[in-house]
């Protein structure tokens, strides 16, 4: 029996799917888990980001640490939390996911607003509005897109890296591919591919479903102009 | 695989067996750090040179026809999409527990990374220098590799210089398939009773070989291209 067949075999049992640590219960584990993840990295990026981005100021910092955290690995991350004051459990994985979630956040939610059209800012200023005021009602408002950008990038990105929680029996989708090698490849080798399978479907439906909300999120008038040549050095998320 | 047996290794912060780092540790098992620093240094290697020669005549391919464009960077895209562990664990069973594997995933990483760059570097070339070089008398071939490519680039050195640092962050998953250079020591030691001087060890190990072949890379690039380096000074 070829290994697809195995993973077809193992998908088709139902027990695999409604265990308490089956495809379905892993499922929900594995969104619950990113899920905080992105809130915390969210609560913590877009503030700052946006606040910047509003001054002007600190576009150099935002490149910069997003650049060196491209060169810790996850898997480091995950497996140093647990050991110091932060304890084992949910949280240290959280919180290492959260932290790879930050670069994409804080790298859009600043270029969102820095990039409005200086006019547009001058021309609510002209019109009396304070500096707050500008912020809220005209900046904020523009850089809708580009907040829907950098959700999209990290949502994606943390859904990807909790797969790697299953490193550190953390839970999520990523142990049903571990208990898989843990079973050996003769045995367990169609549980492994089920269980990337599964993961790849998730990541990719949830990149389009994004995709979507992005497009409706972007004004129809900003539609087309948005197509800029990709520039790749600080929009890509990191590798997970 | 380092020995591991006896290790009475705690998690309490404190306790002096198990330390944040133990230059002890070092010594003893220099020659599997070895071995990891080698593994490490030699799936990186490998994997960008592979995706640079691929990536950059697909970039090419892309600015050259436009129609090429969307779908190259459509399916690099997708594969970057795919987590890692994921794909590893697609490739590991089928094509065995081998350095193979990994490097096959971490080319796919790396190609998008390449691609992009390459090919914004090309379209950042300006139309009146490709027009002036067509009115000299180049020819596309001339034209692309006299003028395109070396105006290109910058781009195509970023694009590489990530490359290798995402990879090597990327290699640390390969242990799953065995073949994760320092990522194996880092594992080994959570797995060891949580051994924290593996653990950071490895950490350091995987940071600070992605800054050197960064630095290694930032000072090729400026020999390579010495008017990058008139013009910043």
């Amino acid at each position: 029996m070829s290994i697809w067949q195995q993973a077809y075999t193992w998908l088709n049992d139902p027990l695999n799917w409604t265990n308490p640590d089956g495809i379905i219960a892993r499922t929900v584990e594995h969104l619950w888990i990113s899920g905080a993840a992105v809130g915390l990295a969210i609560a913590v990026a877009w503030p700052i980001g946006i606040w910047l981005g509003h001054l002007g100021r600190g576009g150099a910092t935002v490149v910069t640490v997003a650049n060196l955290t491209r060169a810790v690995p996850t898997v480091a991350l995950l497996t140093i939390f647990p050991l110091t004051a932060i304890g084992f459990g949910p949280e240290p994985i959280i919180l290492a996911l959260a932290l790879f979630a930050l670069p994409p956040l804080l790298a859009n939610a600043y270029l969102g607003v820095r990039e409005v059209d200086p006019d547009i800012t001058d021309a609510a200023r002209g019109m009396g509005l304070a500096g707050r005021q500008v912020l809220f009602r005209v900046e904020l408002p523009l850089a809708v897109p580009y907040l829907a950008a950098g959700f999209r990038t990290a949502a994606v990105q943390v859904v990807a890296t909790a797969t790697l929680a299953a490193f550190v029996n953390g839970g999520g989708l990523g142990m049903i591919i571990s208990r898989g090698f843990g079973l050996g490849l003769a045995s367990g080798g169609g549980q492994v591919v089920a269980g990337a399978l599964i993961v790849i479907v998730l990541c990719v439906a949830l990149d389009g479903l994004l995709a979507l909300f992005e497009y409706l999120l972007t004004p129809r008038n900003l539609r087309r102009t948005r197509r800029r040549p990709p520039t790749a050095a600080d929009a890509l998320p990191s590798t997970r | 695989m380092p020995p591991v047996v006896g290790w009475a290794a705690s998690v309490a912060a404190d306790d002096p067996r198990n330390p944040w780092f133990s230059w002890q540790y070092i010594r003893k098992n220099i020659d599997s750090l070895t071995t990891a620093l080698e593994q490490h240094i030699a799936l990186t290697v490998c994997a960008v040179a592979l995706a640079a020669a691929i990536g950059i005549p697909l970039a090419v391919l892309a600015y050259k026809f436009r129609g090429v464009a969307g779908p190259v960077l459509g399916i690099t895209g997708v594969f970057y999409t795919i987590p890692s562990l994921a794909l590893f664990a697609l490739l590991g069973p089928v094509l065995g527990l081998s350095f193979r594997s990994v490097l096959i995933g971490l080319v796919l990483y790396a190609l998008l990374i390449v691609t992009r760059n390459a090919l914004t570097g090309l379209r950042q070339v300006p139309a009146e220098i490709r027009e002036a070089a067509q009115g000299m008398g180049y020819g596309p071939v001339g034209l692309l590799w006299r003028v395109e490519l070396p105006l290109a680039l910058p781009g195509i050195l970023t694009g590489i210089r990530l490359a290798t640092v995402s990879t090597v962050a990327l290699v640390t998953v390969g242990t799953l398939v065995g073949f994760g250079g320092f990522g194996n020591i880092i594992l080994t030691g959570f797995n060891s009773n949580f051994y924290k001087p593996m653990i950071s060890t490895g950490t350091i190990g995987c940071i600070a070989l992605a800054l050197i072949f960064d630095l290694l890379l930032l000072v090729a690039g400026r020999l390579v291209m010495p008017w990058t380096r008139r013009r910043a000074a």
